[in-house]
């Protein structure tokens, strides 16, 4: 008798605790923007020039091509992949369309800004090729072409930079300049996002990327084509990773061999902040863009806080290994609830 | 039947698939993947004796062995873990976060150096062992997701540690690991060479190794068939992490100090050293000694492009490369395999 009673109350725990984490799943994105309301609260205290017009806008100029990237990673996470070439994607394209900007100052803009896009389309693809056709592990071929375009940024810039008095008046204002009164960078995200979203939740090849990372087999037998869908995906991670390499070097007005390198790892801790499940499948526009400004925040708000930056890698690693563990036990409380619910 | 005849017949029976094992091995024997990286390694000292004269030349030869010989020693836990069908991504900061964790206590704590050198070791077994529990308590993250959160993590503590610090000042014997020898032979190579045995032996020839191969087949069945998967994947890991250190105390003793940013991007090396070595990246294939003539011709390499002035940049396109070629390969032959037996799916 007694044991049953310990039982039944340890269950009444267990679903208690199960609906408790199911919970905070659903409410998840609310978490995320009242932890970044709080934080914003608390970096207010600590240093009032953070919610400043110009530190905002600095802030979000530089969270918009960090949300760019982070939209594409989500997309190849959900195909159960990973791209750790992107932070090299986005030095290459930035050097040779800085290097072309430098010897053709009257080139537009918007043609610096598609050739960037071209660029990184063509790596894109290379990566998507090698996954999907060749079969190589997502992780070991994006990490050898990682090194094989930085040795290319390498090798066309012969180690010199391009810095702001080789490029063209017209190039350097893609950063600063505005469109409707907001500024370039934060549009083009804008219009970024509002593509995407309309591509991921209500077009047939969107919907396909979700079927092909939740489960592979089910989406073979299904008759999608899985190899189209993975070059796609690598394709537009590419192409967003061209975009951004033109955007920051017009924002920070220099091209280096080593621009970007190891920010993959902050896109990636921003897609998982936001909730994009490695495992694949699943993953939201909008906790990626919480995940996104949430990280924007802190690489602004540290210096603010007179941490020192060296603490900056540790505290992104600590918050990434967090979040996964933090997803990980979420979602264990989903699929218990799930399975209490069967039960009754 | 009696008794007898069966047995008789049992012994017959054992001794032709005996010899027909042996008539299909020797056939293969000539064909393995390990002898093909033997005609690679010839080639490349052949194609670097040609283009520089200084390429065979002893003493060159013993500095350079010396030079690319620290990250060979995550090569044999790496073995293991892709055999284990995992990555680990975190053993370069790893590296980093244990030698600058020795240097630390020397200089700045008065630690004597002998037990800045053990805690160095149990450092970097410690993070390989964090690694190994993340991975075996949530089963849902992949080795590469833990790896690579643990990668910035053990960095970022090797950051705040040192700052952009360098710490050196180490006491004269400690440059022995590095640079010394004996009886004409570096001691890097000395202790390469007994670790090598020391992880072939284990992987090949103990039951541990066979079940690691196992679970590298199928995680599932090993488990129900008794074997502790939890437990050897944490030891595993625990071994990379290990290893780490010791290349730590190498690669430290070797340049005379150490700051957070050594050992960036030995991860890329050491599993493009594994890769090449014929460890299949599907896990349960693969044996140590491809993997060891594959730090060899890796690393020769690098010294003969080196002579020939071709820019370490250069370097990171051919190491990108070689890992995609040796990688891509074997999946290629697979899959021309199926193509030609009229298999219409692939296995994966």
């Amino acid at each position: 008798m007694a044991e049953t009673a310990v039982e039944s109350s340890n269950e009444l725990q267990q679903e208690k605790k199960a609906s408790k984490l199911a919970a905070i799943s659903k409410f998840r994105e609310l978490g995320l923007l009242a932890f970044i309301i709080l934080l914003c609260i608390v970096v207010q205290i600590k240093n009032p020039s953070f919610m400043t017009l110009g530190n905002l806008t600095d802030m979000i100029t530089n969270t918009a091509i960090l949300s760019i990237l982070a939209l594409g990673m989500m997309l190849v996470l959900i195909t159960r992949g990973i791209d750790l070439s992107i932070g090299a994607t986005l030095a290459l394209s930035g050097m040779l369309v800085a290097q072309t900007v430098s010897v053709y100052s009257g080139l537009h803009p918007l043609l610096a800004i598609l050739m960037g896009i071209g660029i990184g389309t063509v790596c894109g693809v290379t990566i998507g090729f090698l996954v999907s056709k060749i079969g190589i592990l997502p992780i070991i071929a994006t990490l050898a072409m990682m090194n094989i375009f930085r040795g290319m940024t390498y090798t066309i810039s012969d180690g010199q930079w391009i810095s702001s008095y080789q490029m063209s008046e017209s190039f350097v204002s893609i950063a600063t300049s505005s469109i409707l009164g907001i500024n370039t960078l934060v549009f083009i995200a804008i219009i970024i996002y509002i593509i995407a979203f309309y591509f991921i939740n209500h077009t047939r090849t969107g919907r396909q990327i979700y079927a092909v990372g939740s489960n592979p087999e089910s989406a073979k037998v299904s008759g999608i084509n899985q190899t189209k869908i993975l070059v796609i995906v690598y394709s537009i991670m590419g192409g967003l990773a061209g975009l951004s390499g033109v955007l920051w070097v017009s924002k920070f007005a220099s091209a280096q061999g080593d621009t970007a390198s190891g920010f993959e790892l902050t896109v990636i801790a921003a897609c998982i902040l936001g909730g994009v499940s490695i495992a694949g499948g699943s993953g939201k526009i909008s906790g990626v863009i919480l995940g996104a400004v949430l990280l924007g925040i802190m690489n602004n708000a540290l210096p603010l806080m007179n941490v020192s930056p060296f603490w900056q890698s540790a505290i992104q690693g600590a918050i990434i290994l967090f979040a996964v563990i933090v997803n990980a036990l979420v979602k264990r409380g989903v699929d218990r609830n799930n399975l209490l619910r069967r039960k009754i | 039947m009696t008794m007898e005849q069966r047995t008789l017949d049992q012994n017959e029976y054992v001794q032709r698939t005996l010899k027909n094992k042996q008539e299909f091995s020797l056939k293969k024997f000539f064909l393995q993947w390990e002898w093909l990286l033997i005609l690679v390694f010839l080639l490349v000292i052949v194609i670097n004796t040609s283009l520089s004269p200084y390429f065979l030349n002893a003493a060159g030869l013993r500095d350079a062995t010396m030079v690319f010989l620290d990250k060979g020693f995550i090569v044999f836990p790496m073995v293991m873990i892709m055999i284990l069908r995992d990555i680990d991504i975190s053993v370069g900061s790893t590296v980093a976060l244990s030698s600058v964790i020795m240097a630390t206590l020397y200089n700045t704590l008065n630690v004597p150096m002998g037990a800045a050198l053990v805690i160095c070791l149990l450092v970097g077994a410690l993070c390989g062992l964090i690694n190994g529990l993340l991975i075996v308590k949530f089963k849902e993250l992949s080795a590469v997701i833990v790896t690579l959160a643990t990668m910035i993590l053990y960095r970022g503590i090797a950051y705040v540690i040192l700052e952009d610090q360098a710490s050196g000042n180490f006491p004269e014997w400690f440059s022995f690991f590095g640079w010394g020898s004996v009886a004409g032979i570096p001691f890097i190579l000395i202790a390469f060479t007994i670790l090598a045995i020391v992880f072939t032996l284990l992987l090949h020839k103990t039951t541990f190794g066979r079940q690691v191969y196992a679970m590298g087949n199928n995680d599932t069945a090993s488990r129900f068939s008794g074997v502790r998967v939890d437990r050897i994947k944490v030891i595993v890991f625990t071994l990379a992490g290990l290893m780490a250190a010791i290349t730590a105390i190498f690669l430290a003793s070797r340049m005379g100090s150490t700051r957070p940013n050594v050992a960036m991007m030995y991860e890329l090396d050491v599993i493009a050293m594994v890769a090449l070595g014929g460890i299949s990246t599907a896990g349960g294939k693969g044996r140590m000694i491809g993997a060891i003539i594959a730090v060899f011709i890796i690393g020769y390499l690098q010294y003969g492009l080196g002579l020939i002035n071709i820019p370490s940049q250069t370097m990171l396109i051919i190491i990108g490369l070689l890992l995609l070629v040796s990688v891509a390969v074997p999946k290629m032959k697979v899959n021309w395999k199926f193509k030609k037996s009229g298999s219409k799916r692939k296995l994966e």
